[in-house]
This record gives structure tokens, sequence and C-alpha cells, in this order.
């Protein structure tokens, strides 16, 4: 697993290094700069006088020491580190509001979907949810962007919060709502799926018929006996749709311009500043492997029938 | 079940009644098309799924027919304010009505759409040939190959898809080819697609190998005297064609998502060049003029890939009534 992470940042390291130039070519060339020493003290002061495996090796041994670098551009000097630490915060928001929203309504839907199969409320949840994944999810957040927020004016344009109200509560969440609906549609639509299929299979157990059979309650059933078992698959894809959640995340940051780690590394792209956009890729493949592990032990740890 | 080739004895008796179902076999072939359109016609959304499709790549094909070029800009609109910020509404000379430097949206929307399409199939194509390429090294040889191969593919999965691929398009778009810039930023974006794309294929043609390899008409096939290749063309890969058409299938649309999402983003396909991610892009900043210009390039990813997906879904069902999902 280490060895595939060391692999993945020498391999991205260097393709971004196959970039011509660097960061101030452009702006020196339409300055009209002719004075090409001027470029060269700007490479200098960034690191781009070095050869590429030597750039490679003080930028992976900072990161070994947590240290992710320094901004080239979008902000000259400051530690990479300070700039995804004001950022994570809103993107984690975003991102875990996003997550408990989708988990819910999936549920209620799956569960709908399930225990009311072939009905026609369960048809339009299927039409829902194949809708959902073919939606491109930036311009399903357009037009929500569109009608409510322009047309209707319910919620605001985007950021997060409205001018002088930083510690506002209720604002932030109204912010909140729009980028939290657009990022949820994909993850509703799968795990819905997922669910309905995993509680069809879990309802018809030899156990839930012995439930049945013993004059249980249906509602109990249910919930205290189908869904035990029925959840259970669903704690592996949660933790695996995290990559994806923050795939999702990007364009809804760009859209609702939330300041969080998508716009950043947007706009780190845009100015060509890679440092920054290395250090959220990282930090993304870290968290993509993290949450791969967490899946692995939560599985055993909700299903005590393994057993390692 | 440990069956090997050396056990000739009860391999080699194989052979004798396999030559007359040879010639059966070809008579089957034809018919197993036709099976797999009876299943599939019996689909109902899947076949208006391959209408929409259809119809898609009809518009996409015909797009040099369109009443105006890709570019073109109407000059002849002059009321100040579509003068002023585009979006000029319907009319007869512009069914659509114009985008925001008063270029005709339905020529364009036809014109991106070529583009589009063209990235996801064109992806998929390469895409899944890298993909049985390693998939069937790595399933057929095993051993260190095998371990090799499968680490590759390990290494491609654990890049984040959509932040390398952002990365890797902006680290592109620094490069200035002497091409046609139309064909230069296809090729790259399909390019960097494939290259991020082939691992699920690779993964399930090695899975499919590995199951078929031991069954008794490889094994005969190798007591015949067949090299690997043979094995590998004939016998291995058109078994395993099922999920990979259907894998295939599923995966155009993916792209073509794929594909928006970065020109969305300003690193795929830009300006003048349109595809519907582009053009979304564009109109992201004019949203409050128009609201026909948002929803047509969008409803044209929509549709497109809402087909895709019912025609993958029915050709799962009709290739292999097992892999059907609850």
């Amino acid at each position: 697993m280490a060895v595939t992470l060391v692999l993945a940042s020498v391999l991205l390291f260097g393709i971004l290094n196959l970039a011509p130039g660097g960061p101030f070519d452009a702006r020196i060339a339409s300055a009209h700069i002719q004075d090409t020493s001027y470029l060269d003290r700007l490479n200098k002061m960034i690191g781009l006088d070095k050869p590429v495996h030597e750039r490679y090796l003080i930028w992976v041994s900072g990161v070994l020491r947590g240290n992710l670098g320094e901004s080239w551009t979008i902000a000259r000097g400051q530690p990479v580190n300070t700039i995804i630490g004001s950022r994570l915060p809103n993107t984690v928001m975003l991102m875990t509001t996003g997550l408990l929203f989708s988990l819910l309504i999936a549920i209620v839907i799956g569960t709908i979907s399930a225990v009311r199969q072939y009905s026609l409320l369960d048809n339009l949840f299927t039409a829902f949810s194949f809708f959902g994944i073919s939606i491109p999810a930036f311009w399903f957040g357009l037009i929500m962007l569109k009608f409510f927020g322009l047309e209707l004016k319910i919620f605001p344009v985007g950021g997060i919060y409205s001018v002088g109200h930083q510690d506002d509560l209720l604002d932030r969440l109204w912010h909140l709502i729009l980028p939290m609906i657009v990022l949820s549609l994909l993850q509703v639509a799968q795990w819905s799926r997922f669910l309905r299929s995993s509680l069809l299979e879990t309802l018809r157990q030899d156990y839930i018929r012995t439930a049945r059979a013993k004059g249980q309650v249906e509602r109990l059933v249910l919930f205290r006996h189908a869904f035990r078992n029925a959840l259970i698959p669903l704690v592996t894809v949660i933790a695996l749709a995290i990559p994806t959640l923050f795939g999702g995340a990007i364009f809804t940051e760009t859209i609702f311009n939330w300041p969080g780690m998508g716009q950043l590394l947007i706009g780190a792209v845009g100015a060509l500043d890679w440092p920054v956009a290395m250090g959220v890729v990282i930090i993304t493949a870290a968290l993509t492997i993290v949450a791969n592990f967490v899946a692995d032990i939560a599985y055993v740890v909700v299903d005590p029938r393994i057993r390692y | 079940m440990a069956t090997t080739v050396s056990e000739s004895a009860n391999v080699l008796s194989l052979p004798a009644p396999a030559s007359p179902k040879a010639g059966g076999e070809r008579v089957k072939a034809r018919g197993e098309i036709a099976i797999v359109w009876s299943r599939f016609r019996r689909h109902q959304f899947a076949l208006i799924g391959l209408g929409a499709l259809l119809f898609m790549l009809l518009i996409a094909t015909v797009a040099p027919l369109a009443p105006w070029g890709p570019n073109e800009i109407d000059r002849s609109i002059t009321e100040p304010q579509y003068l002023s910020h585009g979006f000029a509404p319907p009319s007869a000379a512009h069914w659509f009505g114009t985008d925001e430097l008063n270029r005709d949206l339905f020529s364009r929307l036809l014109w991106a759409g070529r583009i589009s399409l063209a990235v996801g199939f064109l992806t998929v194509g390469i895409g899944a040939t890298i993909g049985i390429v390693i998939g069937a090294l790595a399933g057929f040889y095993g051993g260190w190959i095998d371990t090799v191969l499968m680490r590759i593919t390990d290494l491609f999965l654990s890049f984040p898809f959509l932040p390398t691929l952002i990365l890797i398009s902006a680290m592109l778009h620094q490069y200035k080819f002497n091409a046609d810039v139309t064909v230069v930023q296809v090729s790259t974006i399909v390019g960097v697609l494939a290259l991020l794309g082939w691992m699920d294929t690779a993964r399930l043609v090695r899975g499919q190998f590995l199951s078929l390899l031991n069954r008794d008409f490889v094994l005969a096939a190798r007591a015949l005297g067949a090299d690997g290749r043979r094995i590998m063309l004939v016998h291995l890969i058109p078994n395993s064609l099922a999920p990979i058409i259907v894998a295939a299938s599923l995966n155009v649309g993916g792209f073509i998502i794929a594909e928006s999402a970065i020109s969305f983003l300003g690193v795929g396909v830009s300006p003048p060049t349109a595809s519907w991610g582009s053009m979304l892009a564009d109109f992201q900043s004019y949203l409050r003029y128009s609201a026909v210009a948002v929803l047509l390039p969008g409803g044209a990813i929509f549709i497109t890939v809402m087909a895709i997906n019912f025609v993958g879904d029915g050709l799962r069902d009709a290739l292999d009534p097992w892999l059907r999902n609850r």
C-alpha cells in the first residue's frame, strides 16, 4: 500500500513536471519582458532550476515530515499546509453533511422500495435512481442555482455565509442546503438501489421467515431483524464512496463558490501552482486509502460473523 | 477439478466429437446474435435507449448540414441588449436562440455533440483494448507477469480519478501543438481518459480468463497443440466477450460525463471548440440571461448517458441472464 502511494506520487510528480516551462512563463511573456534573467530568477526562487529528481526528493522529504511545500502562484510563499488547512474544514463540512443527508434519504427510499417491491412508488424511485446516475452533477448544480438561486431567490447563489454573518449558524445552514443536495444526488441514487437489493435479499432469508412465523410484528421484523444485516454491506459502499464524494465536491464547490479543497484544486491548476495541486491530490489519495482501511475494519466491527 | 494438460488420456478423447461440433458452432454463432437481439427487444427501456442513442449519433453525424458553422457569429443581430451579452431568443434563423457571442445555439449543439460522442466511444475503444491486452496477458500467463501487471493496475486504481484527471489535463493544456486544435484536444482527452479508465476491463478480463482456463474446451485446444495466441484469440476472448461488452457499453456514458466534467472545469475541450461540457462552462457566467442555454447542452449529455445506461442494462440482460441484477 505504501509502495503504491510512493509510486503514485513519483508518477504524478513526474507527469506534472513534463509541463513545459514554469508558472511564470506566460506572465513574463504577456508583460513583454525581454530580459530572461528575470524569469530565471523567479524560477530559481521556487526551485525550478534544479533537475526533476532533486525537486522530487526535496518535495517528498518535506511530505514525509508533514510539510507539503510552498505555494508558487496563488499565495506566493505561503505554506501549502496553511492554505489547505484553511480550506479543509469547509470541504469536510460539505462532505459530512452531504454524506449524512444522502444516507438518510437513501435508507428511506431503499426501505420503501424493498418493502413495497414493484409498487408504483418503487418504480418511481427506480426511475429516479436512473435519473440520478445519468445526470451530470454539475449540470444539476447549475439548474438548481438558476432556479432556486437566481429565479426564485429562495437560496443564496454561492459562498458559505452572507457578508457580516460569519457566526450566524442559520445563515450558514441556508448557504449549505443547495450544495448539499447537489452533492448528494448521485449518492442517493446509488445507495438507495444498493440498499433495496440488499434488503430484498435479506428479507428472503430463513431467519426472517422464522421471525414472521413466530408472530413477530412486521415492523419489528423489518427494523430489528432485517435492517441489521441489510445495512452491513452499506458500510463498505459508504467508505468507498468517499473519493467519489470528493470528486463531486470539486464541482459543487466550483458552482456554488464554496471555498473548499475542490475550488482550491481548480484555482491551483489554473494558476499552474503545482505544489498546492499536488498537496490536494496527495491528501485525497491518503483519504481514499484511509477510507478503504476503515471500510475493512468497520466491516468486522459491525458484522460479528466475520473473524480474521 | 484440478485437471492439467498432462492428463492427456481423457482430454485426447475429446477432439473426435469436437470436429462436427465446429461446423455446428458456426450456425449457432449466427443464431446467438438473433437470440441476444430477441432478448434485448423484450427490454422496453433498452429499446427506447437505443433509439435515443441512434438519434444522438445521427444528429452528430449530420452536424455539417447545420444552418450555421460551429464558430460562426451572427452579426446581423443588432438589438443593443443582445449585442452586449448575446443570448438572443429563439427565432426562425436561430431555432434555439444564440449563445453569449451570438453564435447559433442549435448548430453549435450539434457540433459539440460530435466531440462529446467521439470522445466517449473512442475512449472506450482504446481503454477496452488496453484493458483486454493487460487482463489477457495477466490471466493467461499468470506467475510474475500476472503479479507485475496487477500491481500496475492497482497503482492506477490508487489515483483518485477526478483530481488526477484534472491535473494531467491541466498539464497537457500547457503544450502547444502545430495541428488542428480540435483534433489535438480530442486526442489528448481520449488519451488521458483511456490511460485512467482501462483498469476495470483488465480486472474483468483477467477474472474471466482464470475461470475459463481450466474448462474442458480450453484443455482440449491445448492438447491439440494450439499455441497461447490461438487459445487466447479463438477460445478465451470470444468467451469473455459478453461481460466485456456490457462493461464497455456502460463505460461510454461514464467517459462522456468525465469529458464534459473536465471541459466544464476548463481543462478539457476549450474555446472556440465546443463540447457539451465546455458549452455549460461558458454559460455558467451568463446564468441570469438564459435558461434554455443551460438546459440544452446538459440535457443532451443527460439524455445520451441515460440512453447508454439503458442500452447497457438491456445488453446485460440479453447477453448474460445470470448477470442480471435483482
